[in-house]
């Protein structure tokens, strides 16, 4: 119901805007969703301005792009295991161990060590979510949820073996989480730039990110046309835990602390970004740059809520109904055309 | 199913193969009993003092996360998912408790069957928009989580509220000896009044046809989308039981969801639900739970930190599951 009249307001919204055809923008939608996307990210902006006049500075725009850049690249793990038809469920308690590990280990052992061990770490955990989901066929959301549950009890028994040597975030990953340049310009920006633009080339350009498109869309066309899927899904799901691992270090950089579950907040809205960015849960249809749209719009939303005082209970309700309509118009608009 | 039950066995031969074929079909549930029996086995070999007390305890324990399961089980029969269980006990569990406290017991009891029913409307609406947007149930439910744990958070902020005592006293203590704790009583009853004789319905077989082939479930006459959203709203009925033991147990409302929704799907893999749906029952995710919670005990009394067992249970679930999907290969292949 809601869901119909969002579309047909969406609609005629849309039709008074230009003189293209119901066909002519359902097509945008589908093919480019980061144009309505980018529509309703500025309308969400201007809200937010007049919610609170001044807000929009380039120090908000730093904090903003800041705040949404740990959720884009965990939404990324989401886009590709979803362009797969799987999941990955794990990356909130993949992230944390990482960030642990890391914090942990700088005070001993020094800043290098402590991240070699930290993404060495995570590897092997996306290396068992690959070979259980590609090799042994369990279902996605099952084998990361399982995987969550096992790292998050190893990391609790090695927090009381740790419980001595306390906790350090190095000041470079300080600076990085939290640092802002030229007074606009976040510094995790170093680290999200080079891996936004691997994601989207990749997935668009590079015979790996095909093989993705082509394991969600059709696995049996896929595997009948030669593609090792069980390969495929090893690889991304390492990679997976692998940005799951910087996302949580940009986050411990950021917060200045680190604990056994530092991300387990992020998972559900990761999920909702990449939702939200058009790309399907069903496989085969979506991309990055649409994601990392959907990641800004959560955090507008988000600093919304906050400036208009709202509860954190009616963020989650509303994060909810953002996620039901926006996959439903995305549903409609696909099915139909 | 309801033909072997119809047929009148004649002679020894045949009630042996009807036992036989029951017993394949219900192959994984029996290989659980077994290993229900092993653990129990170890919990008494490693503290020979765990008796009816102990037993009492665990069955007060395990009711909210096995309604939970059975919740979760009958959406996943039918081919769905429900990542919304978790939040829809924690409104349940709220809403009773908010409205229950200082009131008299026959209010107490109009509140049961308020959130009762509360539980059956939020569970249609969750199965209503899978159906009508045409969503996937795993991205409607995960977004209805966020609603409902919401929900929950605007009615009570804190845990708080109370439980009617009769509420709390139905499920604690034994009932005759002292092996026979309440809760599993309640359990029973709750299941044996309202699965079994559904599932010997043709609502109950519908459910089971969606979840196997929608589509010949289509062409056979069987209202899809109908069907669907009569298992989700079973689904948030057994989510509300859930939240009032929720209540019972603790006596106050909790607002906080916690890992049950995580909880009942690891309880249903377990317990021999296929997530393609359409094969399963409620027995078996009960009985996981109770195995899963008497290992936690195991591990306890052996002296291992409460920590691992965490990460046992992640292991254990994700190695059933590889071996579930082993065997499923080799039949395949074979």
């Amino acid at each position: 119901m809601t869901a119909s009249v969002g579309t047909s307001v969406k609609r005629a919204i849309l039709a008074r805007i230009a003189s293209l055809t119901e066909g002519g923008w359902r097509r945008i939608i589908r093919d480019q969703p980061i144009i309505p996307l980018l529509i309703l990210l500025a309308a969400l902006v201007a809200v937010l301005e007049l919610a609170k006049p001044g807000i929009v500075s380039g120090n908000w725009l730093a904090t903003t792009i800041r705040a949404a850049t740990p959720l884009a690249i965990l939404a990324g793990c989401q886009t590709m295991a979803m362009l797969t038809g799987g999941i990955d469920l794990s990356v909130g308690a993949v992230a944390s161990m990482a960030a642990f590990l890391m914090a942990t280990l700088a005070t001993g052992q020094g800043p290098v060590v402590a991240l070699v061990v930290a993404f060495a770490a995570v590897a092997i955990a996306g290396l068992v979510n690959g070979i259980g989901i590609g090799v042994f066929k369990v279902h996605p959301l099952i084998m990361t949820l399982g995987m969550s549950l096992v790292v998050l009890g190893l990391m609790s028994v090695y927090q009381l073996l740790m419980v001595r040597s306390g906790t350090l975030i190095p000041d470079a990953i300080q600076w990085l989480g939290s640092g802002i340049s030229l007074g606009f310009v976040p510094n995790s920006l170093i680290v999200f730039a080079p891996v936004a633009a691997l994601i989207v080339i990749g997935l668009r350009r590079s015979g790996y990110g095909r093989l993705l498109f082509a394991v969600g869309d059709n696995p049996i066309a896929a595997r009948l046309a030669g593609t090792r899927v069980w390969q495929v899904l090893v690889v991304l799901y390492i990679f997976s835990a692998i940005l799951a691992a910087i996302a949580g270090i940009l986050i411990a950089g950021n917060t200045n602390t680190a604990t056994v579950s530092l991300v387990e907040q992020s998972v559900l809205p990761s999920v909702a970004a990449a939702v939200i960015g058009g790309t399907s849960i069903m496989g085969g249809r979506g991309g990055y740059s649409g994601t990392i749209v959907g990641a800004l719009i959560l955090t507008v939303v988000t600093t919304l809520l906050t400036v208009l005082e709202m509860p954190e209970a009616v963020r989650q309700v509303l994060f909810g109904v953002i996620i039901v309509v926006v996959a439903a118009a995305y549903t409609r608009v696909s099915g139909e055309a | 199913m309801s033909n072997g039950a119809a047929t009148v066995p004649r002679n020894r031969t045949e009630i042996i193969e009807l036992a036989g074929s029951w017993a394949r079909r219900n192959v994984w549930t029996l290989g659980l009993l077994g290993l229900l029996v092993v653990v129990f086995g170890i919990t008494k070999l490693l503290q020979p003092n765990y008796g009816a007390a102990a037993i009492q305890g665990l069955a007060i324990n395990i009711l909210p996360i096995a309604l939970a399961a059975v919740a979760q089980a009958i959406v996943v029969i039918s081919g769905g998912i429900d990542l919304s269980v978790g939040s829809m006990m924690a409104l349940a569990s709220v809403t009773s408790a908010v409205l229950m406290k200082g009131q008299g017991d026959l209010f107490g009891v109009a509140v049961v069957g308020g959130v009762l029913v509360l539980g059956v409307v939020v569970g249609a609406i969750n199965g209503g928009l899978v159906v009508a947007t045409k969503v996937p149930d795993i991205v409607v439910t995960l977004a209805m989580s966020f609603v409902w744990a919401g929900t929950a958070l605007l009615i009570l902020n804190t845990p708080g509220g109370g439980a009617a005592p009769w509420l709390m006293a139905i499920i604690s203590g034994p009932l005759g000896t002292d092996w026979l704790p309440k809760a599993m009583v309640v359990l029973t009853v709750i299941v044996a009044v309202v699965w079994l004789p559904l599932r010997r319905s043709t609502l109950g077989l519908t459910l089971y046809a969606v979840g196997s082939n929608p589509l010949a479930a289509f062409r056979s006459g069987v209202a899809v989308g109908p069907t669907k959203i009569v298992a989700y709203a079973l689904t948030g009925f057994f989510s509300a039981l859930g939240g009032l033991a929720l209540t019972a147990t603790g006596g106050v409302g909790a607002p906080v969801p916690g890992s049950y929704t995580l909880q009942s799907v690891a309880a249903i893999v377990l317990g021999g639900v296929s997530l393609a749906g359409g094969r399963g029952g409620v027995l078996g995710p009960i009985i996981a739970v109770i195995v899963l919670a008497l290992v936690r005990t195991d591990l306890f009394f052996a002296g291992v930190d409460p920590n691992w067992s965490t990460a046992i249970q992640g292991a254990i679930l994700i190695g059933v599951v590889m071996f579930g999907s082993l065997v499923a290969m080799r039949k395949v292949r074979a």
